[in-house]
Order: C-alpha cells, then structure tokens, then sequence
C-alpha cells in the first residue's frame, strides 16, 4: 500500500538519531492516525484485545459534539443577524457567519495545544496522547462569541501547561483542563468574559482586535442575577437561539451529543443523570428571588448546565472513578452550579465553577467508598 | 442441593475454533520438556544430569526453598539436556522418552483410611503436590502451610477454553472422586460448578454453583464470593484435572500425567481435544492442523491468560488447552478509530459486535490494538471484575509500589489470571496481569 511506503520511508528521519528526530513524536501521531498500531500482546498477558482503543473513544466524544457545533455557529450568525437589525431567514448565510467566526478559534485553540503536547511528548519521548483532541473543541464552545483570540491562546496554554502538563498529562490531571481555561479567562480577563457586551459578534474583526464593542444583549442567566425580567421563553432556551457561550445554548444539540455518549458506553449516564437530578431538586427548592418570566426547570436548559453536565463532569479522569461515587460527584455538581448562580450574585453561572470544585472533592468522595471496603477487608479479617 | 450464587459482572468472549467434543490420542513426543517457569515463585534445583536414565515419577528438579517438593518426569528415557539460559537459569529439562515406558511404584492406597499428613507425604513423594497453587502470592503452595481450604474449579469459561466436565472428565468421574476424597483428607474441599452441573453429587466437597460470565470460572473469583481470604490465611487452589492425577495416585499407584487438553482457534484446521502428556511437544500436539497462509501466534493455554509458545516449545504443567490465532503484526489497519469494523469485537458500542448475534463466533489477532495510555477511563475494570475488590485502585497501589495499600485492597485475593477480561476490555491497554504479578511478588519477597 502507497501510504504505509511513504510513511515506512520517511520513518528513519524520524526515528532516534535521524535528521528530523526532534519531531519523533509528530510523526508518531501521524503514523498512529492513519494505521492501527500493529503492536502485538507480549509473551505473557491477554494475547487478544478488546478492539476499543482511546483514540477511538475520544473521537466518539467529538461526534457527540457535533450538533452543538454546528448549532452554535449557526446561533452565532442569527444573534449578529438580530443585533444589526438584518433578517433572521438566511439560516445557511448565518451558518457561514458563524463558521467564520467559529474556525478561526478553534484553530487557534488546537494550535497552541496541541503544539505544547507535542513538544512535551517530544521531551518526554513519550507517544502524543489524543485527549487534546476533546479539549481543544471544548475550548472554543465555553468561550463567549467576542472572545479575542490572543487570549484564548494564552488561556487555552496556561490550562495545557499548568491544569495538565505539570501532573503528568492526560490521564493525570486533577482538573479539566477545558473549564481551567475558562477559569483562568473569567479571572484573568473578566471584561472580555462577562457582562452583557461579550455574547454577541457584531463584526468578525471583534475577536482579531481584542476590541469589545460587541452589541449589549443580556444572557437570561444575567438577566436573573441583575433581577431583571427574563424576555426568552423557555422554547427559546431549548433550542438554543438565545446569547451565550458558543456550545452551550441549544439544549436539544447537547441533548443528542449526551445520547450518543451514553449509548457510546463513554460518558458515565450515572453522572449526566445525577447531575441533572442534583439541579432539578435545588432548581426547585432554591427559586429566584422575584424571576419573572421563569419556571423553575429552565435552570436546567439556560447557561452551561446541560453543556457542563454532558461533556464536561463526565470526563472521566477528573471524575469521580468508583462507580456509587459518580451517584455522588453528579448530584452535587448539579447542586453546586444552582446554589452558585441563585445565591451568589457576583458569578451569574455557577457550573464552571461547581465542576471545578467537584473536580477537588471527586477523589475524597472515591476514598470513602475505597475505604469502607477496605475496612469491610479489616473487619473481616479480625473475625 | 448445592449454593448457587449469580455473579452479574463479566464477559464471555466468543472466538471462532472451538474444539469439537471429539478426543484423540497424539503419538508419543521423541522428546519432552518439564519447564520450571510453569510453577511459578519455585526456585529449581536440578537433581538429574544429562544422560540419567528416569522413569514416570522420577524427580528431575526439585524446590530448591522446599527440597521435599518435586518436579516428576512425566516420561520414561533418558534425560537428553538441562537447557539454560542467562545467568544459567533452568528454561527446561528434556527427556527422550524410551520405547517402553515405566512409572515409579507408589503404591495403590485407598484415600479414606490416609490422615491428611500422609495424603501430603503422599503427594510430595510423587511430585504431584507441586500442581497446588497457593493464595496469597499466587505461586507454588508451601508444603509447611496448613490450608483453610482447598478450592477446585471445575471449569473456565475462558475462550477456547477447555470443557472440563463434557470431555475432559469422560471415563475419569472415579479418579476424579478419589482425588477429592484425598484432598479433603488435607482441608475442606470446595467446589466450584457451572449450572446444570452432574459435579454437585461429589463427595467430601463443599459443592457451589456460579452462575455468571468469564472469568466465573477462576477460582479466585469463586474463593472472592465465597470464602474471601483474610490477611495471614492461606489457602491452595488446584485445577480439576489435576486433581484426576492425584486420584490416579491413589487407584494406580502411578503418577500419569496425561491431559485432555482442547487445540483450539481460529487457525486450527479441526478444533478437537487430545489426549497428551505434560510436557509434550508442542509441535507433535499441533502437527499440520495449523493454518500457513498466514503468521500464526501458538499460545499455551488460553488467549486470555496463556503464554506464547512455538512448535519448538513444550506442554507446560497446568495447561488445559494449545490455542492458535492470528499474529496480525502486518495488518496495517488504516483508520482503525473511525472505521466501522464489523468484524472486530468490542464492550463499546462504538462498535458493532452489539448488533450481532451473541452466537457471533470472532477472530481476534493478536494486537493490543490500540496506544499505551494512563488509565483514563474509569469503570471499564469493574464491569468485568466479579470480586468485592477495586481493581483500579488495586492496579494503581501495585504501581506506585504501595505496599501497604495493595494489603488493604486486598491483593491476597487475586491472581493475575483474574485480572484477563479487565485487561482485555482495557481501552488505555495497560498490561494488568504483569503488573499484578510483579506486584504479587514484590509482597511476597517483602513478606518472606
């Protein structure tokens, strides 16, 4: 076969002591990408293998977001549509807008991380890992639309370098790296991250400039923490046409996205479910202070919950990894995300910053289910 | 009526080349190989030189930390070369078979009237104790230890694995009885039986049912839901054909070492059992009924937990099956994280083994299939891992060395065999069974 020539070829320059050896692990990557190692099972051990690999599982996780992409880059044309005062029935024309709005961060967003992985896979001699791959398409989804793109690139490096790289790489880290560039942008830059400004692209140069003079358009999310009347109704909410991050506004998008995962096997259903249950009790126990124009339930579809709950808790190294404990991790996670944004005014969204803290907790929640069975073990052994 | 207890987690993996229920005799081997690599966590030391004549019951090494363990010759002959390999380490010691063939007298005794010390004596003296293996540590049983138990399975529900009670135990339901009867005479006997089983009629053993899919059949998973082993007990496993030798011990007064053992997989012309000595080669077990059209990988045992071989290899002592499959190294598979791949088998849905038939039979090469990852998915261990134990957890302790931990999560429980399907299933493709059996034997050189 003419591929695997050129890549068997061109493998000596890469390999150790060749020209190119200093992008080893790049072609690595690319050898990976196009064939399935052929590595064999060692001499002892399972000589068979389950067909799974994580490449693939990663992969599954981009499909499932497929629809909220694309949804968001059409939701990014029809808001500019409706601030400039232009029709809204061009569906395909806003699509393109917010292709051209979309693109050019998610370049930006694989380039740098993907350039850091590269290099310390480089230094460490170790394989590319693919769990970028999911990250850097999560990136651009939780950023508001005028997001500049400088910032993205330093925010999408400080989350590549310190919420992963330094604690070993995909596998490793403590917290999802996707939501610590989200962090470090809403505390870094909270001007380009919040108020009524940021959600709505007037021009495609905003985000090239840095220049946020974007359309004032409140989030419903921001219209509650500022007491103000919600003016979307709650069809609005579920399909998605309403300002916000890029991914997060269409709850039927994610919605596919969090059926393809859990009939995927990838995703944990026990956490997306118990996360929802969590917020739906204290959506309900815990109401806004005068909303007007809201139920209860919309909690559920507005802001990043359902986003949060889908692609982000259940990532699964930074989840809780005992199965009763995912129960736990979810329900308070969910929780969390609704006590922050009802009793703290100062954040209007609270499921970044619930999944980060959860992110803290989800090993102490596995020590207890570890160590009630290990004490089970010491009991019975004094017996 | 015996227990029965359903086990929910597990997997049963189902390959194409089942042996057929037909048992044929494979002639005698020129030469045959006793390897001590076999009883694991034994040191040889060899008591035969090159040229003695032996016959079938002769010692050819022996424990060097326990010199009254022996390791039999499973032939009469000569014994031809004491092969070696780095830093003279025993790989095997070969014996040309003679032409007649004669077995060291032990003596016909009858089980019942023997105390538990002279079934012991007994066993020592014929070598066939060292087929017990011990649990913690999962290596050869220490003559020294007084066992809680002593635990037999018999089946596996491995793949490809050999069906105990529908071919193997045919004509042998007398000596099997007899080798339980010995066995109880050291400590209780328990059982474990696949439903429908005719085994739950068996004397002097505590007779128990599992219910449930691969790895039901290990007997640690049944000891784990069962009797689970504390801290400071020990306890010896045997596999149910060799407790058939030990019932041959005792109606015959000889050691016969012959198996039935299944040749199996997809690159097996006619799947089928054969009856065969320990030891034999196994290029006169697999004579022309291998596939050439392509690389072949010849395991001895079953593709989950056997070790690699090749025709040049011997019979190793506690194998109930030869299996051969696709070595699969020049596959050259483009695309394999996105492309469908009807053909191959997966717990994930991102595949399509789901809507195949469960009768579906699969060819599995041997690639790992997939990059070396840190573990990144959770849970996918624990659906397979049918014992109160967390394996991830467990896994993790091994390789941070914690020993301490590793006794908390209960290492003394498991053997690496327990950990195949999790290994299987792994998607990040971390090597389990080594890592469990580097960490079993780090605790028990810390212990001893």
């Amino acid at each position: 076969m003419g591929l695997k020539k050129i890549l068997d070829n061109m493998k000596p320059a890469f390999s150790e002591g060749g020209k190119l050896s200093a992008f080893g692990s790049l072609f690595d990557a690319a050898e990976t990408f196009f064939y399935v190692p052929n590595e064999t099972a060692k001499v002892r051990g399972a000589h068979i293998h389950d067909a799974i690999d994580s490449k693939r599982s990663i992969f599954f996780v981009i499909i499932a977001l497929i629809p909220a992409i694309l949804f968001g880059m059409y939701n990014i044309g029809y808001q500019h549509n409706l601030a400039v005062g232009v029709p809204t029935d061009d569906i395909f024309g806003q699509f393109l807008y917010g292709l051209g709005v979309m693109l050019p961060k998610i370049v930006v967003s694989y380039a740098v991380g993907l350039g850091i992985e590269c290099a310390v896979a480089q230094w460490k001699k170790e394989e590319v890992h693919e769990g970028f791959f999911v990250t850097g398409m999560l990136i651009p989804l939780i950023v508001p639309v005028n997001c500049p793109l400088w910032i993205l690139a330093i925010a999408t490096a400080f989350a590549v370098i310190f919420a992963k790289e330094v604690f070993g790489g995909t596998g490793m880290n403590i917290f999802n790296p996707a939501l610590v560039t989200r962090a470090f942008l809403f505390f870094a830059y909270p001007a380009m991250m919040s108020g009524d400004k940021v959600w709505v692209n007037e021009n495609y140069m905003d985000c090239i400039n840095g220049t946020i003079d974007g359309y004032s358009c409140a989030t419903p999310l921001g219209q509650l923490g500022a007491g103000e009347p919600v003016t979307y109704d709650a069809m609005d909410t579920i399909i998605g046409t309403i300002p916000g991050s890029i991914g997060e506004t269409s709850f039927i998008a994610i919605m596919i996205g969090a059926v393809i995962l859990i009939w995927a096997g990838i995703a944990s259903w026990k956490i997306i479910v118990s996360t929802f249950v969590g917020g739906a009790l204290l959506a309900y126990l815990l109401p806004y202070e005068g909303a007007q124009n809201f139920e209860w339930w919309e909690q559920l579809t507005v802001g990043g919950f359902a986003f949060g709950a889908v692609f982000m808790a259940t990532d699964p190294v930074t989840a809780a990894r005992t199965e009763c404990g995912k129960y736990i991790y979810g329900f308070l996670i969910g929780a969390m995300a609704i006590i922050i944004r009802v009793l703290n005014p100062g954040f209007p969204e609270g499921m970044m910053l619930a999944i980060l803290l959860m992110n803290v907790f989800a090993p102490l929640i596995d020590y207890c289910f570890i160590q009630s069975n290990i004490n089970k073990r010491a009991k019975r052994a004094v017996k | 009526m015996a227990n029965v207890i359903k086990l929910r987690k597990g997997l049963n993996i189902n390959l194409k080349g089942k042996a057929a229920a037909q048992v044929s005799a494979v002639p005698a081997s020129k030469v045959y190989g006793l390897v001590p690599d076999a009883f694991w966590g034994m040191k040889p030391k060899v008591v035969v030189k090159e040229g003695d004549v032996v016959k079938a019951g002769d010692a050819l090494f022996v424990n060097k930390l326990h010199p009254e363990m022996k390791f039999v010759s499973p032939v009469a002959g000569k014994v031809t070369l004491v092969e070696r390999g780095d830093r003279r380490k025993v790989l095997s010691v070969q014996v040309e078979a003679a032409a007649s063939q004669e077995y060291v007298d032990f003596g016909v005794k009858n089980a019942t009237s023997l105390s538990g010390d002279e079934v012991k004596a007994a066993l020592l003296e014929s070598g066939l104790f060292s087929f017990f293996v011990q649990r913690p540590y999962a290596v050869v049983a220490n003559p020294s230890d007084a066992p809680k138990g002593i635990y037999v399975s018999a089946f596996s529900d491995m793949p490809l694995a050999a069906d105990f009670e529908g071919v193997v135990l045919a004509g042998e339901v007398e000596n099997f009885q007899t080798g339980i009867t010995a066995l109880s005479r050291i400590a209780k006997v328990y059982l474990g039986v696949q439903p429908g089983s005719k085994l739950t009629s068996v004397k002097d053993a505590e007779v128990t049912v599992f219910d449930g899919k691969c790895p039901a059949g290990n007997v640690g998973v049944q000891i784990n839901n069962t009797h689970p082993i504390n801290k400071g007990e020990v306890v010896w496993t045997i596999g149910a054909e060799e407790v058939i030798f030990i019932g041959r011990l005792f109606n015959e007064g000889k050691v016969n070492l012959t198996r039935t053992i299944a040749v199996a997989g997809s690159e097996i012309k006619t799947p089928s059992y054969k009856k065969v000595l320990v030891g034999a080669k196994i290029a006169d077990i697999v004579a022309g009924n291998v596939n050439t059209d392509k690389k072949v990988r010849l395991i001895d045992g079953n593709p989950l937990t056997g070790v690699k071989t090749s025709e040049e290899g011997f019979l190793l002592a506690h194998s109930t099956e030869v299996t051969a499959i696709p070595e699969g190294d020049d596959a050259d598979e483009l695309f394999g994280w996105i492309a469908p791949r009807f053909n191959e088998f997966s717990v994930s849905r991102s595949y399509f083994s789901w809507l195949q038939s469960s009768k579906k039979e699969y060819v599995l090469d041997a690639r790992v299939k997939g990059g070396h990852r840190h573990m990144i998915f959770s849970g996918e261990y624990d659906s397979v891992f049918p014992m109160d134990i967390y394996p991830e957890q467990l896994v993790k302790a091994i390789i941070a060395g914690d020993i301490d931990r590793m006794e908390a999560l209960g290492i003394y429980e498991v053997a690496p065999e327990d950990f195949a399907v999790a290994e299987f299933v792994d998607s990040s493709k971390v090597e389990l069974q080594r890592i469990v059996r580097e960490g079993l034997d780090m605790l028990r050189k810390e212990n001893e």
